[in-house]
């Protein structure tokens, strides 16, 4: 035994075969780490809390508003090193498989690996730490960007996605796309990426995650010695003023080049407060759209054979950047009688609740899917990640299963499936395109 | 973890990788045909038709009320090809029973419910049910309307079926609409039939249980599949160059904002004995990853695209390039594109670009150890190719492989054939183009 103080405390999970290590280091940075032996994968990820959303902020008591696009924008800039170098191309060349991604609530920087993973730590750390733009590079990157943002206004999935939530959220800033628009990156300079990059790469605002035949401790030393000592403040985000729970429209229809018309209904929910209620919350609202739109759900199957619904339709629940919503979906002939019949049975649950053997089983498909979501260390990364910035830990699911009842569920849908709530985004197909 | 593999029943072969690391075990059931197109709606059309009842479970609700009993666990459906066999049946993963309360084994269920599936349909008079095949009839139809959503694997796609338009290759594995529009349930019935008895079957398990539990389980659960005169003629037709002296050129409009240019590739003589690992290391090498120089210089020094990116089908012996560009830089793409194969050709390949791409290509193998759906379709594939070497195998030869190998490989690439998906009323000639950077494009998942 070394005579040194343990960085990380240990979590067991006897019950799903997993251990976790966690803990805040002086800097702030939160670690989470999760041994696996016998794999021959290792996998890291290094998110800090900052995303498409967070336009506005407060750090230092000054004020700053920001145009759309800057974290997105950042993360694609991050890779560049000071001598020329590139992360990305450093990271491939010794092995690893490194990438990014921005969403709503996150930028997360993350390395798969069979081989030098402490090399590869090593590297992630650095980049990630180390800003380097000049208004050359900045400005080249711009047709890379403005090429991806064109390549989203082409996808159906994401232009009925965005404008979902256009019509819940009247001022909320995950409404904006995280990638931004052409005009807005416009205005995006190497002074703008160096200021977000101070104030939202700071540890103490970053969190990592690993998973691997790792040594725990030894991914928290690691991170000392890479990352800046000190401390900074946090910046807060500011995304205006709670919004009422409706939607501001009810409707939006537009037009595409696709085969069939894709639909996705959403609501909001009450905004995430953290913590184990907030998770609590969460799962009870998986379980409960499990048992009413799930593909063992009596909806779903009566309008699946009714030729309504097809096997691609889903529902998630989704709580990025502190806002809280549920979205179910797919490709209907008719989307607006899905909508109808949504509405009949989430009035029909809240009266007659769920079926308590029906309730059994469906706790049982949970567990026996969220065990399985434990073989992907990507997810389970990522999800930990996510679960740092909402104040809770996604292992805890599954002794949270076991809490909920049938009742909660129930009270669930009748307290916000309700029929004022909801909003329907529909493409539908352009007549020339309808005829396949 | 171990493998063995083994013939239950004529025809029936199993599969098997012996592992502990994991919490849920994983099996498939594939029956292996010829694709082409008079029967590639059929057999897209059948696992769907299967997967609406048994006769122990003859409708959608008791079957799924029966797999949430089993903790959530999925059969599903699959529908895939490898070169031109078209492999359908189920994949299902299910909890070890180190996870479960009291340790319940659900193997045993699971083959036989799995097997039910296959096997036993819910049928009338020995009929499929009109209603189930009406039905799924529709929702492929929609599927293959679909295809259109997409507009990066609609190139894809498009690229792959003009440039193999003599092969079967071209022959999606959904079928086309008219074949789909013209199945009746007695036909296809019948043909459902004739697939049982002849259709070389491949089982896959990992897992926890030993060999015999499971090679028992399966020999139980399938005892009642019918076997005729197996049919083992089945395989890739390959051919080694374009079909014309001069690559061909292909255009399509359609509202869109973004081009996509794909380029199609005979991978050439060099398919008359494949090094398997020097062709996935000069894959890596030209324009797989972001160290490849499709990446660095398309994408990263000129800025052409977003992406621009290049995978092998080697079943089939060929190579797609895709890539996402404006509309004017069609030439400066297409021309930079080809560029870099040249380079690739006369051995342009720094040692650096060379012990990346053979890492990549190493890890991803390696990688594929973890991954039980990664698994199953590695052994999959295997067992159509009949070839008997694991990940870790090939990661060690991918490790050897020299410059001249990568160089000898890109040599004997030939371009077949490029396609140009654009906007409605450009005019041919403006600007500049971009590609997508990096893209794993499934062509046959």
């Amino acid at each position: 035994m070394r005579d040194v103080k343990m960085k990380l405390s240990k979590h067991e999970y006897p019950g799903v075969g997993e251990t976790l290590y966690a803990g805040t280091l002086d800097n702030g940075l939160e670690v989470r780490v999760i041994p696996k032996k016998d794999f021959s994968t290792y996998y890291a990820a290094f998110a800090t809390r900052y995303g498409g959303a967070h336009r506005r902020f407060a750090v230092d008591g000054r004020r700053l508003d920001t145009p759309a696009g800057v974290a997105h924008y950042l993360e694609h800039k991050m890779f560049d090193l000071p001598n020329g170098d590139n992360a990305l191309s450093i990271l491939s060349a010794n092995g690893a498989d490194p990438n990014a991604f921005t969403s709503a609530e996150m930028t997360c920087y993350y390395f798969e690996c069979t081989e030098a993973f402490e090399e590869n730590l090593r590297m992630l750390l650095h980049f990630v730490s180390t800003p380097y733009f000049t208004d050359e590079t900045v400005q080249k990157e711009q047709g890379i960007i403005a090429q991806e943002i064109r390549m989203g206004e082409d996808n159906p999935g994401m232009v009925v996605y965005y404008k979902l939530l256009e019509m819940l959220y009247d001022h909320h800033p995950i409404r904006d796309r995280v990638a931004g628009s052409v005009e807005s990156i416009a205005e995006i300079t190497a002074g703008t990426l160096y200021d977000c990059h101070r104030v939202f790469y700071a540890p103490s605002n970053m969190v990592l995650c690993v998973e691997g035949d790792v040594d725990p401790e030894a991914v928290a030393r690691i991170a000392e010695e890479v990352l800046p000592k000190e401390k900074a403040p946090v910046p807060t985000a500011d995304f205006g003023e709670e919004e009422s729970l409706l939607p501001s429209a009810a409707l939006h229809m537009e037009e595409m080049a696709v085969s069939a018309p894709q639909f996705l209904i959403g609501l909001k929910l009450a905004p995430g407060e953290g913590g184990p209620a907030f998770h609590r919350r969460y799962i009870t609202a998986e379980l409960a759209m499990r048992m009413l739109c799930g593909p063992s759900s009596p909806f779903f199957l009566r309008l699946y054979e009714q030729g309504l619904l097809t096997a691609d339709f889903g529902c998630e629940i989704d709580s990025p950047a502190g806002a809280f919503m549920v979205i179910a979906g797919g490709e209907s002939k008719d989307p607006e009688k899905v909508q109808d019949e949504f509405k009949k049975e989430c009035a029909r649950i809240a009266r007659e609740g769920f079926d308590e053997a029906f309730f059994t089983r469906i706790k049982r498909a949970a567990f026996g899917s969220k065990l399985r979501g434990l073989e992907d260390f990507d997810n389970v990364c990522v999800s930990l990640a996510q679960g740092v910035f909402e104040g809770i830990c996604t292992l805890d699911a599954f002794a949270l299963l076991e809490g909920i009842s049938a009742e909660d569920c129930r009270r669930f849908v009748e307290e916000n499936l309700t029929p004022e709530r909801m909003a329907l985004s529909v493409i539908r197909p352009k007549a020339a395109e309808a005829a396949g | 973890m171990e493998y063995s593999r083994s013939e239950l029943m004529p025809g029936v072969f199993l599969s098997h990788l012996r592992s502990d690391k994991f919490k849920t075990a994983c099996m498939s059931a594939t029956l292996l045909s010829q694709l082409k197109r008079e029967t590639a709606s059929m057999n897209a059309l059948i696992p769907n038709v299967l997967a609406r009842g048994t006769t122990r479970y003859p409708d959608l609700e008791q079957l799924f009320a029966r797999f949430d009993e089993l903790y959530g666990a999925a059969v599903e459906p699959i529908n895939r090809r490898m070169g031109e066999v078209h492999c359908i049946g189920f994949f299902a993963s299910f909890p070890e029973p180190a996870f479960l309360p009291g340790g319940e084994a659900l193997l045993g269920e699971m083959t036989t419910l799995m097997a039910e599936m296959l096997l036993s349909p819910n049928t009338r008079g020995g009929l499929l049910l009109p209603a189930y095949v009406d039905s799924e009839k529709e929702k492929l139809l929609d599927l293959i309307r679909s295809r259109v959503n997409d507009k990066r694997s609609y190139a894809v796609t498009r690229c792959l079926e003009e440039m193999c338009c003599c092969e079967d290759y071209a022959v999606s594995r959904f079928g086309t609409v008219e074949d789909c529009e013209a199945i009746h349930y007695k036909k296809l019935t019948r043909y459902y039939r004739e697939l049982l008895r002849k259709s070389p079957v491949e089982l896959f398990y990992c897992g926890r249980a030993p060999f015999a539990e499971v090679e028992n389980a399966f020999r139980d659960a399938l005892s009642g599949m019918p076997r005729g005169e197996i049919d083992y003629e089945i395989g890739t037709d390959l051919r080694m160059n374009a079909l014309e002296s001069e690559p061909r050129y292909f255009e399509e409009r359609m509202d869109v904002t973004q081009g996509r240019l794909v380029l199609g590739f005979r991978l050439g003589e060099c398919m008359e004995d494949p090094d398997r690992a020097a062709i996935h290391v000069f894959n890596a090498v030209y324009g797989s990853g972001v160290t490849s120089k499709l990446f660095m210089n398309v994408r990263e020094k000129l800025s052409l695209c977003y992406s621009a990116s290049s995978a092998v089908v080697l079943r089939k012996g060929l190579m797609i390039v895709s890539s996402g560009i404006a509309f004017e830089n069609f030439d400066a793409a297409k021309a930079e594109i080809l560029a870099q194969l040249e380079a690739v050709r006369n051995g342009d390949i720094t040692d650096e670009e060379l012990n990346a791409a053979r890492r990549a290509v190493a890890s991803d193998l390696r990688a594929t150890l973890d991954s039980q759906s990664d698994l199953e379709s590695f052994w999959l594939s295997q067992a159509v190719a009949g070839l008997d070497y694991g990940p870790t195998e090939l990661a060690e030869l991918v490790e050897d492989v020299t410059k001249e190998a990568v160089t000898a490989v890109a040599r004997s690439v030939e371009l077949d054939l490029v396609y140009f998906l654009r906007d409605e009323d450009g005019d041919g000639e403006d600007e500049d183009d971009k590609d997508e950077g990096r893209e794993d494009e499934a062509f046959e998942a």
